[in-house]
């Protein structure tokens, strides 16, 4: 078994790893935990379970199946399990400690009224296939869920079941596509911004569409001229992220869906960085035709490892005909049930079939409800401002020190952009980045959008604190004047961490992905 | 045998009908270091301008637009296990495919190493 830590190197030793406090006999020191791989805490001879001991293999119709040798599992003892996983959770770093400023991933605080709520037992524990009159309640959260969808985007129709955002956009383009299929046209090609969101190009290649780039204008936005001399007969639509990834408004959206709509096109919005515009403004009034919602962004629900995505779409008149099933609907008599494949006569005979299995993510649903209904209309609207104003604290108190491109173009939505335009020779935003770890934050988004040089992307979200804000803006802000004054040490941050700055590019080209023993 | 250059940073050299492309060492520059390279598949009839090949670095996925249209012929399997050639060699020994040219007047409208050379001094 290798020794952990076996240098005995913690933070208070410095650069050089010479000790400046006694070696410990554990690797360990105070309550800083190091944490072996299990297979080298296990042991052969060492079992969580106590098994009766068997002569012989029981008589069974499996018995081909049978093993012949044990499997090779790491022997460990039920305390030494639990202890294992507890131990390497510290060594994390969550919503629940600190910001987590990651630009274009909306990391906000997970509301605790929402867990409670989703863990009622009429929610918590209902099966998918029991009696549709055994559920009324639930089915009850995906209708109110999907008419105040509906209400603040003000589209015609919305589809509950994408499990994330980039479910969420491949849903939006299928629904073009069978809406060209209905008008008897083959259209191949998806515009797409620079600005746009990674994911975007990538479900257009996957739904089957040819994807070709839109320029941005200097100031951060889609080139308008640039997209509309590429609009023809062969262009099926064109998908615009808003707020975009520069965290900037496209003001020029009505104009752009007009004249894709002139061309016989559908406007995809990926609505991901929604929170900023949320009651503030309605996609539909801008000629959007679908738009997925991160349910685990602007509406709270667990994000990042904390839970599963959900990524409804909201569709306009002209795409809702060919949503996928399941609809909920409320019969006659008051009931509400659900319209699946054997009755699509109501209402949904022009669907294009179905995303998911069952119903999309009832928990998620639950718990964005719990949010919007715990909010109210104005509660929303406020999230909006303020997550617009945190962003705007960051940009404006940090622009003397980190160049931001497109600080002249007008206030920023939900995220701060800066460039590693200024930082002495050899610094980079990486640098920035790992510094961030040693002053005790999660980074932020690094290097994306590609439109911006060595891009900062952060994203302060409304559930920060001015206080919090503060702290995190004068670490930024101290980072920042290291990297210009060209302070060597930031080169190998972090320090204090419980790994010094690992080599990313081998990670990346040489990747030990299984425990070699 | 001469070499072109496009305005996304790609070269091709061009003998006899087969040209070769890859990506220039100012690409690699900003790119970073290159840790994976998605080749084309031999025989792809592929457009100029088509996304044929995509470069992963620390930093970025970037896509390669093939600067001629024609079939490729070849590709760099020496990239598979060493993708750091593109950064080492990113002119010679880091070239990505091969392709016969369906049409050589394309390469009329693409960029000489003089031209080339000053449109990164103007980035």
């Amino acid at each position: 078994m290798n020794a952990v830590n076996a240098g005995g190197w913690k933070p208070t030793m410095g650069e050089t790893g010479e000790s400046a406090v006694p070696q410990t006999a554990s690797g360990d020191y105070g309550l800083m935990l190091e944490e072996a791989l299990i297979f080298e805490l296990g042991a052969k001879d060492k079992c969580g379970v106590d098994f009766e001991a068997v002569d012989r293999a029981p008589a069974s119709g499996l018995s081909k199946f049978l093993r012949k040798s044990a499997p090779d599992l790491p022997g460990l003892t039920e305390p030494e399990a639990v202890r294992h996983y507890t131990r390497l959770s510290r060594q994390n770093y969550a919503i629940d400690l600190g910001p987590f400023p990651l630009g274009s991933c909306t990391m906000k605080h997970n509301p605790r009224l929402n867990e409670t709520v989703a863990r009622l037992p009429g929610f918590a524990d209902v099966h998918p296939m029991q009696p549709q009159t055994t559920v009324q309640g639930a089915l009850e959260v995906i209708e109110q869920l999907a008419d105040w969808l509906i209400a603040l985007t003000g589209m015609a129709s919305v589809a509950m079941s994408p499990k994330a955002g980039a479910h969420g956009e491949l849903c939006g383009l299928l629904c073009i596509r069978a809406a060209l299929d209905a008008r008897g046209e083959t259209r191949d090609v998806v515009l797409v911004p620079e600005s746009a969101h990674g994911t975007n190009p990538a479900t257009a290649a996957f739904a089957g569409f040819k994807v070709q780039s839109i320029p941005a204008t200097p100031d951060g936005r889609v080139d308008v001229a640039a997209l509309k001399e590429k609009l023809g007969p062969n262009v099926a639509g064109v998908m615009i992220t808003n707020p975009n990834t520069c965290g900037l408004f496209e003001s020029e959206l009505k104009t752009i869906a007009d004249a894709v709509h002139a061309a016989g096109g559908y406007v995809y919005c990926d609505g991901a960085n929604f929170n900023a515009i949320v009651g503030k403004v309605r996609p539909g009034d801008l000629g959007v035709d679908a738009m997925h919602i991160n349910l685990h962004k602007t509406f709270s629900t667990p994000h990042g490892g904390g839970g599963p995505g959900a990524g409804p779409v909201v569709l306009s008149a002209a795409l809702a005909p060919f949503a996928p099933l399941p609809f909920v609907t409320r019969g006659a008599d008051g009931g509400i049930h659900l319209v699946e494949e054997e009755n699509r006569g109501e209402g949904h005979s022009q669907a294009f079939g179905r995303m998911v299995a069952f119903h999309g993510q009832m928990g998620m649903f639950t718990r964005a409800l719990t949010y919007i209904l715990s909010h109210g209309a104005d509660g929303l609207r406020q999230v909006a401002e303020d997550a617009v104003l945190n962003a705007n604290y960051v940009l404006r108190t940090c622009e003397d020190v980190l160049p931001a491109p497109f600080a002249k173009s007008g206030p920023c939505m939900h995220e701060a952009l800066f460039s590693e335009a200024g930082l002495a020779e050899g610094f980079s935003t990486l640098d920035i980045a790992k510094g961030l770890i040693d002053e005790g934050f999660h980074p932020m988004t690094v290097y994306f959008p590609l439109v911006v040089k060595g891009a900062m992307l952060i994203e302060p979200t409304e559930t920060e604190s001015k206080a919090g804000l503060d702290r995190f803006i004068a670490s930024l802000r101290s980072l920042a004047e290291r990297a210009k004054a060209g302070d060597q040490s930031l080169h190998s941050a972090p320090h204090f961490a419980p790994r010094r700055r690992l080599d990313e590019t081998q990670a990346a080209r040489k990747p030990v992905l299984v425990w070699q023993g | 045998m001469t070499r072109y250059f496009t305005e996304d940073h790609e070269w091709i050299e061009v003998e006899g009908g087969l040209g070769t492309v890859g990506i220039t060492d100012y690409a690699q520059g900003q790119l970073g270091d290159i840790t994976f390279v998605d080749l084309p598949e031999t025989g792809a009839t592929v457009a100029k301008g088509d996304s044929v090949s995509v470069v992963d670095s620390v930093k970025a996925a970037s896509d390669i637009y093939t600067p001629a249209s024609g079939t490729i012929t070849e590709v760099n399997e020496a990239l598979a296990d060493e993708p750091e050639l593109v950064n080492t060699d990113a002119e010679v020994g880091g070239w990505l495919y091969r392709i016969t040219l369906s049409d050589a007047s394309e390469l009329g409208s693409l960029m000489d190493e003089a031209a080339y050379k000053t449109y990164v001094e103007s980035l």
